[in-house]
């Protein structure tokens, strides 16, 4: 119990350990921004008030860290400089304990808000990719594992290889070529019915389903040998019901983990897959409107809320995990 | 080694035969366009047919390969270098080093989404192929740290180093001579598969315009460029072309790592 409260505590130090790094690194990464955010926000031809209002506004006037290193106004040889709890890094904490994440440098609208209008769609396209690659990879990795080494499973084993090998900027194009430009069948961008999100899901999904696939299979061998299995055989049960209710029940534990730190993997990677479909989540939103658009606050917001998403996706599949096999809670 | 990883050895082979004479062997200039013959299918002049503004695909995969190489190459170079050198101090000496790196580094950076920090880093710092570099050597050494960290708290309890150290050899001669020879295995390993990872986060950059600028002819920009339902439902070969480039190398890099491993460790070598 004691050591089950420690292992908790631990990771949850780590969780809080990587929000805080996430948290500095963006905070210091907007500072290496070549030039600096007003001048690349107003370009170059602003007046000096416009871009001191501007620095005021999103508080860029203000100093950037604990202390500073540099030169004075007038010049002068760089020092050392001691700016106590005023600063901006301060600033970020205190808007983040608060839920606020600054203001758009384009638009002045709330980070939080684009965030949250585009979170949902995201979530939408990571579960639907997980539900895709589930039902590819299950059947796939059952028919793999218990036909073990032979034609088929090889055959399978190879496909998977590839799969997992195949990035989503190939698979997506790909797809949208076969069915929305070939076939005509799909649209090739955009979210409008129900269909869009098809091509999206699969072309996210489809490195997944091939590495639950192996997964699936090896987990299947693994428990195929044994004794219930044997026990249910010998009580004259048919192999389907063997294999069906009693392998994948026990074999499908450390599937669930996979799934659950994937769904992490899913969030993040969603970025390509949402720029290739135009699909308005928050990786889009990340790269046209932040990155491309040169909106430091909104690509520090974007960063920190994926980042956050994914490490707690996967801490809650550790624990979860943790939960569904006894043997891991004793041992 | 199984025959995946002949396949790959092979393939590596070709490839960097090909980056390596890439002005002879391409046809047609890379960077030129010729706007009466765009969208082209594959014929004798144009091998891999052209573009959507009438550039040679042929000639650009060729030449990608090199960007796709070179990048690989300094990239798990130096996060290798790097990596190496750290994972060995803090498992040789333990103390302080090991605390903030196998308890800080490792955690946090392997809990972390790798794509994702070098985006973020690419975004502020800005566009080119020596931040792409930057940003993907950043996220790349801590793999290696840790392999090489984990082989250094095995190989230093081994009798032979303690031997050395019992005849006076000082600590970089027993980490260079002793410890590094018995940890380069798993190192090779490493590196086999970070070529697969770094040619695959370069393309996937640069396919999101964070990486190498067009017009260059990475592979993942001429995905890019050849991704608009025009020169899909047109020219669908010039998406294809760097597409299939891509999963070849990163799949050959995959193999040869995946069989390199088995071969290197007889546990998991069949029998």
């Amino acid at each position: 119990m004691k050591r089950k409260l420690l292992d908790i505590a631990r990771r949850l130090l780590i969780l809080l350990l990587v929000v805080w790094t996430v948290v500095s690194l963006v905070t210091i990464l907007i500072e290496l921004v070549p030039g600096d955010p007003a001048t690349a926000i107003l370009g170059d031809a602003a007046t000096p008030e416009a871009l001191a209002q501007f620095r005021q506004k999103h508080g860029l006037d203000r100093p950037a860290f604990f202390f500073t290193y540099a030169a004075d106004e007038e010049g002068g040889p760089r020092r050392f400089k001691w700016n106590g709890a005023d600063n901006r890094y301060v600033d970020y904490w205190r808007g983040i304990l608060r839920g606020d994440m600054g203001n758009s440098f384009r638009t002045d609208r709330p980070v939080r808000d684009l965030i949250l209008s585009r979170y949902g769609a995201t979530i939408q396209l990571a579960v639907a990719a997980l539900l895709v690659a589930v039902a590819i990879a299950v059947p796939l990795g059952v028919v793999a594992g218990t036909n073990r080494g032979n034609l088929l499973d090889n055959a399978l084993s190879v496909v998977a290889l590839v799969g997992i090998s195949l990035p989503s900027f190939v698979v997506g194009p790909l797809l949208i070529y076969i069915f929305a430009v070939w076939l005509g069948w799909l649209d090739p961008s955009g979210r409008f019915g129900w269909s869009s999100i098809i091509l999206p899901a699969v072309t996210l999904g489809a490195a997944l389903s091939a590495l639950l696939t192996r997964m699936v299979r090896s987990s299947v061998i693994e428990e195929m040998s044994e004794d219930y299995v044997r026990t249910a055989r010998a009580k004259g049960l048919g192999e389907r019901t063997v294999v069906y209710k009693h392998v994948l029940k026990n074999g499908l534990i450390p599937v669930v983990t996979v799934l659950g730190l994937q769904l992490g993997v899913l969030l993040a990677g969603a970025i390509i897959t949402e720029k290739i479909f135009n699909w308005p989540g928050i990786g889009l939103l990340l790269v046209e409107e932040g990155i491309n658009k040169r909106d430091y606050r909104l690509v520090q917001g974007c960063v920190l809320v994926i980042s956050v998403t994914y490490i707690l996706a996967n801490t809650l599949t550790d624990l979860l995990y943790r939960r569904l096999d006894p043997r891991i809670r004793v041992s | 080694m199984n025959r995946l990883a002949y396949f790959g050895l092979v393939f590596i082979v070709l490839l960097v035969l090909v980056a390596l004479f890439a002005p002879w062997i391409a046809t047609h200039d890379v960077g030129a366009t010729d706007l009466l013959a765009r969208y082209k299918g594959p014929s004798a002049e144009h091998w891999l047919g052209t573009d959507a503004t009438g550039r040679d695909v042929f000639s650009r995969v060729v030449f990608g390969a090199r960007i796709s190489l070179q990048v690989g190459l300094v990239v798990v170079g130096v996060s290798a270098a790097v990596g190496t050198l750290i994972g060995a101090l803090a498992g040789f000496y333990g103390g302080w080093i090991d605390r903030v790196v196998s308890g800080y580094v490792f955690n946090v950076f392997l809990a972390f989404p790798g794509l994702l920090l070098a985006i973020a880093i690419v975004a502020f710092l800005g566009q080119g192929l020596n931040k792409l570099i930057f940003a993907l050597c950043i996220i790349g050494w801590v793999g290696y740290a840790r392999v090489m960290r984990g082989q250094v708290l095995k190989v230093r309890e081994y009798d032979f180093v303690q031997a050395a150290r019992a005849l006076g050899a000082r600590d970089w001669r027993i980490l260079l001579f002793h410890v590094l020879p018995n940890a380069v295995q798993p190192l090779i390993v490493q590196a086999s598969l970070g070529m697969a990872g770094a040619v695959l986060s370069e393309a996937a950059l640069s396919f999101l315009g964070l990486g190498v600028p067009p017009p260059a002819p990475s592979w993942g920009v001429m995905l890019e460029e050849a991704r608009d339902l025009a020169t899909l439902s047109r020219a669908p070969h010039a998406m294809l072309a760097p597409g299939l480039a891509i999963a070849l190398t990163v799949l050959a890099f995959n193999f040869l790592g995946d069989g390199l491993r088995e071969y290197l460790d007889p546990r998991q070598r069949k029998r």
